[in-house]
């Protein structure tokens, strides 16, 4: 199809039929809107900001806990956790999923 | 511009040995009792980079959950010294990490990480993205169909779209809010970020949708984004895409006054 | 004094933009205000005094935070505290941060302003931490040509917070209390005495939190942060407290408060909580007990001799 194409009454037919579909019911069904994203479920208003400045010391702040790995970190194992150890895409994208260990 | 008053100097050797662990920690600060000045001084250091990669952890939650705390906060690590902040607003820090998630060696097993980043700076760009209204239905219903094909639309300013090689999409929904995770479909995959009602939208667009609004959001008519998205996708169905995109809050107006050229 | 230039508010000049109500802050408790809180302190019944937030987490151009606190301000004053100014440090000011600050105070009206005497920003690398500077006569010059700066941009009168510090400097020349009070008499700002912050530094450098605040310059106090600190040891085995704002209130610092009320009378009061965020009514029991304190010494017409 070529740009030329785009006719008067296709564009017309186009914009009546979106605006029937939100006058009817919303664009989306309600399974098109579990699928789209469950993202745009999360009621901004109330959440915690993210990013956000504040002016409290940080945890852990000597020499125990997180703290002297997150700011010397030189025995770091890269082993990959959390969910992508589950996702399974099909073909070579999942690529390797096998952890990795390495020192710096 | 450093004021020259001799005061400089002290700052910056303050500044200069925060970021970096292995440097001796600087010669003009003391203690009352003369000693325990590493581990002191290692308070600032560590308010530092933690702060920093919390920070970043807080803008990508769904890149953490991917790849687990552990390998999140080292691969952080690595990108607060590489890339500190330049602004003191934390939430438009970070900016640089799904570039730097892509290039990240430890992070080429998951080729697709770097778009579901993109995705959260996406949403966190949305969510502070300057208020507008949103561009009512009835607007359309007023346009002349013979002056549909010239129309052009002014975005809203959370408004964006995002197209991945990857089913970055799907795999962004699993992850954003501590979803299932199962198995994904390997697709290239587009999103349309929207903000309304104070709530950011991630939309999953059909192929060509993404074309479709490209060219709406730079400016193009009504006719030739349309031409656009059906040259990508033949069957794209554009009556459902606009309804989606204006139930989405995607524009805030018509351009009017450019609509005729 | 050199806060001649553009301290009386300038809402005269600016009719479209009042939109919130005036309340006042004198005598009153109030928290810091964290917008997960925000559907409690809707539902809740009783009001807190007031609330308060950091400047830089509502510079953004619009949406969810600025809902939040706009609807915060119809209902309460608050209080703008910025932490990124960087006051303190050597380098000129950043204008474009300058220009943001002085945006959200003519959109809010706050009640109160204040920033930190610490740095934050070298060069152009912002550390995301309130970093310490020493005390002399180069550091108090450009730290009161910065505080003039400010006041003169914004338009208003801030108070300048005393800080919790780790490590001392060796280029240090005068006391923190008369530093303090001389940017207060060179540049007329307020004072935010955080007395969580003197028994921490007071603790961190072996003096003692009494002698400080008897030094302090109570009488240009405009407002008092009160906050939960954490106890570590440095590398000596010397006890080293951490600001760590994410816990109630030590028992230690609730009596330091009582004394600076007995002497400079009730002054608005803030509990800080920045992390370890527990449930509102943990926070709003918190500013509760600050408000019977200050409740308590509300015949405290001003400054009295501290007479222990």
């Amino acid at each position: 199809m070529s740009k030329a194409a785009i006719s008067t009454a296709l564009l017309a037919g186009v914009i009546t039929s979106a605006l029937s579909t939100l006058a009817a019911a919303g664009p989306l069904t309600k399974a098109e809107a579990d699928a789209a994203v469950a993202a745009h479920k999360e009621k901004c208003f109330g959440v915690a900001l993210k990013g956000q400045n504040d002016c409290a010391a940080g945890p852990g702040t000597t020499c125990q806990g997180t703290s002297t790995k997150d700011f010397q970190g030189n025995a770091w194992k890269f082993v990959q956790g959390g969910t992508c150890v589950s996702l399974q895409l099909p073909g070579d994208r999942k690529g390797s999923l096998k952890p990795l260990t390495r020192d710096m | 511009m450093l004021q020259n008053d001799g005061t400089a100097p002290i700052a910056a050797s303050f500044a200069g040995a925060l970021l970096r662990p292995n440097e001796p920690v600087p010669q003009d600060i003391t203690s009352h009792h003369g000693a325990g000045l590493i581990e002191r001084y290692n308070v600032y250091r560590n308010n530092v980079t933690v702060s920093l990669i919390n920070a970043v952890a807080s803008i990508y939650p769904a890149v953490q959950r991917i790849t687990g705390e552990d390998f999140f906060r080292a691969m952080a690590r690595f990108y607060i010294r590489a890339h500190p902040p330049r602004s003191p607003l934390l939430f438009a820090y970070g900016r640089e990490f799904p570039d730097f998630i892509e290039a990240y060696e430890y992070a080429s097993s998951m080729p697709w990480l770097a778009d579901v980043a993109r995705i959260e700076r996406a949403w966190l760009d949305a969510y502070h993205a300057a208020d507008a209204a949103h561009l009512a239905p009835d607007m359309l219903s007023e346009i002349a169909p013979e002056g549909l094909g010239a129309l052009r639309f002014r975005p809203h300013p959370a408004t964006r779209i995002l197209r991945s090689a990857y089913p970055a999409v799907t795999i962004f929904s699993m992850n954003h809010n501590g979803g299932e995770v199962s198995a994904v479909e390997d697709r290239p995959e587009d999103a349309l970020v929207t903000r309304r009602d104070d709530e950011v939208m991630v939309t999953h667009l059909d192929s060509g949708a993404a074309d479709f609004l490209q060219a709406l959001i730079a400016g193009e008519t009504l006719g030739t984004a349309a031409a656009l998205g059906l040259e990508a996708n033949p069957n794209l169905d554009l009556s459902r895409l606009i309804a989606v995109a204006l139930d989405a809050g995607a524009f805030s107006s018509l351009d009017m006054e450019t609509s005729h050229d | 004094m050199s806060n001649s230039m553009g301290m009386q508010n300038n809402l005269a000049d600016r009719a479209d933009a009042v939109r919130f109500p005036h309340y006042a802050v004198a005598g009153q408790a109030g928290t810091s205000f964290k917008p997960e809180h925000l559907p409690a302190i809707l539902a809740a019944s009783d009001r807190c005094g007031f609330f308060e937030v950091h400047a830089e987490n509502y510079m953004g151009a619009g949406g969810p935070p600025h809902r939040a606190l706009e609807r915060i301000r119809q209902d309460y004053p608050v209080s703008i505290h910025g932490v990124c100014m960087s006051l303190g440090g050597p380098q000129p000011l950043d204008p474009d941060h300058l220009q943001r600050f002085k945006a959200l105070v003519d959109r809010y009206e706050p009640a109160m302003i204040s920033e930190h005497l610490a740095w934050s920003t070298h060069d152009d690398i912002f550390y995301n931490d309130l970093l310490p500077l020493p005390y002399n006569e180069a550091t108090l010059t450009h730290v009161c040509d910065h505080v003039d700066q400010m006041q003169s941009v914004i338009g208003r009168r801030i108070f300048l917070e005393n800080p919790s510090t780790y490590v001392a400097f060796t280029d240090t020349t005068m006391a923190e209390v008369d530093f303090i009070r001389e940017i207060a008499r060179r540049t007329g700002c307020g004072l935010l005495l955080d007395v969580n912050n003197v028994f921490v530094s007071a603790a961190n450098h072996g003096f003692s939190a009494l002698d400080y605040l008897k030094d302090f310059p109570l009488e240009s106090v405009e407002q008092i942060h009160l906050a939960g600190h954490a106890e570590q040891e440095d590398g000596a085995g010397e006890k080293l407290l951490i600001d760590s704002h994410d816990r109630p209130v030590a028992d230690a610092v609730w009596q330091l408060y009582e004394i600076v009320l007995s002497r400079r009378g009730p002054v608005p009061t803030l509990i800080e909580w920045d992390s370890e965020l527990p449930d509102w009514p943990v926070l709003r029991a918190e500013a509760r007990a600050a408000q019977a304190i200050l409740d308590r010494h509300s015949d405290t017409g001003g400054l009295r001799d501290a007479a222990e």
